[in-house]
């Protein structure tokens, strides 16, 4: 026990300097130190990855058994179960914002696109991690088709999963959008994406945490400011718990 | 290594043991380290078990898992060894409330259970840490603290001398005179280890977990054997350098705190007298 105790005590002396540090951090130029350490952190893992580097891709031997579903599992609306048991026949995916031509896209348009499949692996924030097999259609290709304008800085995904009151949505920036493996997937493992996984329509965003892999996609906007959405954060997450806008730690 | 003639108290010499660099970079990693390792402990409790391989999650089947049964006894599982860790790991006591959640809250930072606050605190921490021990580095190679004060000179690493040491340190006796003044070679391996092997074990395996960085340096998985694996490196590597603390702390105060903090703090060492027999 003479560790534990030793281990207590350093614990102990360690938790008085460092809750003072816990209070200076919760003020408001702390919070502009989180922020601006969030961007030093973006800024520096940008420095060193080029804008195409890949994402591992693993063989179908290398998938994981079973593939946890977290977050939402469904959307828990009239509206989507109705959607659900249409087969989603008439689901649209709009396209709205900084573009050329705004676009309200049936799944079948999506799926006569080119499509690219992926194995690749979804890392949690909370740790865990998971690899499975996405086919979608390159995101690159949607925001071709809506001609995105120049003043355009980010895409963001509206959600028809709401977690208490307010809906789903995340953000990316046009680098991670124009990622040749950020993709809309609508099949999963080989199968069409499950109701658990964001049928029928998801973002695989790669390079980035899983809850920036926005599920029940129904709306992409392109816009220039993320302060007009939500909380002005950016993501349902970082209004609701302040998690970092940039999702590649 | 100069001396003081100006500060010697009674008949005992005292030295410029510390530099500046040793010195500011021991405190800024006592900040940093300490962020480190209690937020590191927020992070693990959003999802307390480890793995070996490229993926792990819930269906999968954790080396290591610290949780709680329905009845509420904590435990800590390593392979197939489960140990009762109730009232400290898995499920303790808050404010006369019991709580189910793997590391208690006076181990972490922050000390509720907050995982976007925790990880804020992390990648702070993580800066300081990468930063400042860089400089450091750089700079103990440049004045040449590395190659005289703790690369081991020839006949140090001798079985014979080894053994010496640790019947030294198993006898707490420890060095008196100039002696006093270098580290011992069991030192300058715990420092080499920590230096070169534990530190940069830690900033890998820690990069090695960002979805980013497996794109851009895909070596590092490779190294550790797939993303989970280097969590579970982490994790292990942290663990480790807790160990390294506690050894430190108690060679601290058994080798005369007062004397041993002042030197790291104001660089002054008052080497103990020989003995007189």
């Amino acid at each position: 026990m003479t560790i534990s105790r030793r281990g207590l005590i350093t614990g102990l002396g360690a938790g008085l300097t460092l809750g003072g540090c816990q209070k200076i951090l919760e003020t408001g130029p702390a919070d502009l130190l989180a922020t601006s350490l969030d961007r030093f952190t973006m800024g520096a893992q940008r420095l060193v990855t080029p804008r195409t580097a890949l994402a591992r891709e693993y063989t179908r031997a290398e998938r994981s058994p079973d593939f946890r579903a977290n977050g939402s599992r469904t959307a828990d609306t009239a509206e989507y179960r109705q959607h659900l048991a249409e087969g989603f026949a008439t689901w649209r995916l709009t396209v709205t914002g900084l573009v050329r031509q705004g676009q309200s896209l049936p799944l079948e348009a999506l799926r006569q696109m080119p499509a690219h499949t992926q194995i690749t692996r979804h890392d949690c924030v909370e740790g865990w991690s998971a690899i499975g097999e996405w086919t979608g259609t390159p995101l690159k290709l949607i925001l071709d088709r809506a001609g995105v304008l120049p003043q355009a800085r980010y895409v963001l995904f509206e959600c028809a999963d709401n977690f208490g009151e307010t809906p789903y949505y995340e953000s990316i920036d046009l680098i991670e959008a124009y990622h040749p493996q950020t993709i809309m997937a609508w099949r999963m493992n080989g199968a069409a994406l499950p109701e658990r996984h964001g049928a029928p329509l998801r973002l695989r965003v790669e390079r980035q945490l899983g809850y920036k892999h926005a599920k029940y996609v129904k709306g992409i906007v392109l816009t220039d400011d993320l302060a007009r959405f939500g909380g002005g954060k950016g993501g349902f997450w970082e209004d609701r718990a302040g998690y970092q806008w940039w999702a590649g730690i | 290594m100069k001396s003081l003639p100006g500060d010697t108290v009674t008949d005992a010499k005292v030295v410029r043991r510390h530099r500046l660099s040793t010195r500011a970079w021991h405190w800024l990693n006592v900040v940093a380290v300490f962020t480190l390792l209690m937020s590191g402990l927020t992070i693990f409790n959003a999802h307390p078990r480890l793995y070996w391989g490229q993926y792990g999650a819930n269906p999968d089947d954790p080396w290591l898992r610290i949780g709680a049964t329905q009845s509420g006894d904590g435990y800590l599982r390593i392979g197939t060894i489960r140990i009762d860790t109730t009232g400290v790991l898995g499920s303790w006591q808050k404010d006369g409330r019991q709580v189910v959640r793997a590391f208690p809250h006076w181990m972490t930072l922050p000390a509720h259970y907050n995982l976007a606050e925790g990880r804020k605190y992390h990648f702070l921490g993580a800066w300081l840490l990468a930063i400042c021990g860089v400089l450091y580095l750089l700079w103990s190679l440049v004045n040449r603290h590395v190659g005289r004060d703790l690369l081991p000179e020839r006949g140090e690493l001798a079985p014979r001398h080894l053994w010496q040491d640790v019947k030294n340190h198993a006898r707490l006796r420890f060095p008196r005179g100039e002696a006093a003044v270098r580290y011992n070679i069991l030192q300058k391996l715990a420092y080499l280890a920590v230096l070169f092997v534990l530190l940069p074990a830690m900033v890998l395996s820690g990069l090695g977990m960002s979805p980013t960085m497996n794109a851009s340096w895909g070596w590092i998985l490779d190294l550790f054997g797939g993303r989970q694996s280097a969590r579970s490196v982490h994790f292990i590597a942290a663990m480790l350098i807790v160990l390294f603390i506690l050894v430190h702390l108690a060679m601290v105060v058994l080798a005369g705190p007062v004397n041993e903090i002042r030197s790291m703090i104001t660089g002054r060492f008052r080497i103990p007298p020989e003995k007189a027999s």
